[in-house]
């Protein structure tokens, strides 16, 4: 008998960059870690182009521009020319606020492929609340036909949660109204500020069954017209969701500062230290890394995973899930009804239920002041 | 889809090659499409000029297969791509 070779190394499909952490929204469930870089720390445009000519070359198609606020930089215009010269699908991911008509002109000059805005609630007081900005929804509304007079495709992203779920079926209506072509509904995932805020986000079961049955219908009535992207959420899973595809299976990311995460959620687990793009070469971090290897296959897995059937179906889960909830990131995601900590979520789905709904609204750090 | 209609490859969408894994793919936000060998002859036909008819013709000529069946592989595949919205006519 021979030894089974190992399975080749994937190449990576997408890269998030993050350009900036920077953003004037400041939504309670900011997927950004609580550690916020600083503005002196960002990588060049220049330095961002040779990132993109790396992934290229590792085999990335799909490059997404994100923050933050990626139009909080000046020269988002220059960093999306270096995408376009790398041969990336270029996916600008934004708030919409920032960005007047011949600031968008600029990017889709300089090769802008696909624009995903971001909305917090169909309803503007809601919205503007949520995303702790007065008179935001209202630019994000006059940035969505900016989009439209660019002629620059366009998806609405809603994160949705207790507080706007049930107003699911007016975003799936703003989205026809803004011409949009897809809509992602995306639950809110629980680490970083979104765990600070769990108790005022989780949305109760009834909400949730209304959801998908708004989905359902919706995907019927609008087929050919609107695509909608909805997944349910961790929180009533039975099984976990391959996180990223597998933990450096299919995707990186980098921090507005450089550093290469397996999961832009990455940073929130402790005991490692990420490699940065301007101490090494992407290729060199994605396959030879203790960052990506960590997680990476089957080898690390503990039981229930390592005998289960669907150990390279879901990969185990989430580890920032992992660690999230149980304390160890080497664990199996507690969305799996076979994990010894299932019971967590819904332990966590009652205390929401009767807990209040203000918000902890993310901040930037704050210089010390002087003494 | 109309045997006149003009179909399109949707606002963005993006036919390229993917050198890194040797195959064409389709690519969108968030999605990526990989066409067999003979959805890719059909897109490849995609320029929002060309009707549906003119491309049946065009493969009837290159493939040994009667023009009927052509048609209707040729539709149903267009159907299925304008109703993931990576089509559009």
């Amino acid at each position: 008998m021979t030894p089974t070779p190992p399975a080749p190394l994937p190449a990576p499909l997408g890269l998030l960059a993050e350009l900036t952490h920077r953003c004037p929204l400041r939504c309670p469930y900011c997927s950004n870690p609580v550690e916020l870089s600083r503005a002196s720390a960002e990588l060049g445009a220049d330095e961002w182009g040779r990132v993109f000519r790396e992934a290229a070359a590792l085999g990335v198609l799909q490059l997404h521009l994100s923050g933050g606020e990626p139009a909080a930089r000046r020269d988002l215009p220059e960093i999306t020319a270096h995408a376009a010269a790398a041969g990336l699908y270029s996916n600008l991911i934004t708030s919409g606020v920032l960005l007047d008509a011949p600031r968008l002109k600029a990017l889709a000059a300089a090769g802008l492929d696909h624009v995903q805005l971001s909305v917090q609630d169909a309803e503007p007081g809601s919205a503007d609340r949520i995303g702790g900005l007065p008179g935001g929804h209202a630019r994000k509304m006059a940035f969505a036909e900016a989009v439209h007079a660019a002629d620059l495709p366009l998806t609405l992203n809603a994160v949705v949660h207790r507080q706007n779920l049930d107003r699911l079926p007016d975003l799936i209506e703003l989205a026809l109204t803004l011409g949009a072509g897809r809509i992602e509904v995306a639950h809110v995932q629980y680490y970083g500020w979104a765990l600070r805020n769990r108790d005022a986000l989780l949305p109760s079961r009834a909400q949730l069954d209304a959801a998908t049955a708004t989905v359902t219908e919706a995907r019927a009535r609008l087929r050919g017209r609107l695509v909608i992207d909805y997944v349910v959420p961790d929180y009533y899973a039975r099984l976990p969701k391959a996180c990223m595809g597998g933990w450096g299976r299919s995707f990186l990311a980098v921090s507005p500062a450089g550093r290469v995460l397996p999961c832009h959620a990455a940073e929130s687990l402790p005991g490692f230290d990420f490699p940065n793009v301007r101490d090494r070469s992407l290729a060199e971090i994605w396959t030879r890394s203790d960052a990506f290897e960590r997680f990476r296959g089957t080898d690390w897995m503990p039981e229930p995973c390592r005998g289960c059937d669907r150990r390279e179906i879901d990969w185990g889960g989430c580890r920032c899930q992992a660690f999230a909830l149980t304390g160890d990131a080497a664990n199996t995601d507690p969305a799996c009804a076979l994990s010894p900590h299932h019971h967590l979520l819904d332990l966590a789905v009652q205390d929401a239920a009767v807990a209040d709904a203000d918000f902890t609204y993310r901040e930037m750090p704050r210089l010390p002041s002087p003494v | 889809m109309s045997p006149d209609a003009a179909p399109r490859l949707a606002r963005g969408m993006r036919l390229r090659e993917d050198p890194a894994r040797a195959r064409w793919v389709v690519m969108g936000p968030e999605r990526l499409f990989v066409p067999d060998e003979i959805a890719l002859e059909i897109l490849r036909l995609l320029d929002g000029a060309r009707s549906v008819d003119a491309i049946v013709d065009d493969l009837a000529a290159r493939y040994a297969a009667p023009r009927e069946a052509i048609a209707t592989d040729v539709t149903v595949m267009l159907d299925d791509l304008q109703a993931k919205g990576v089509v559009t006519a």
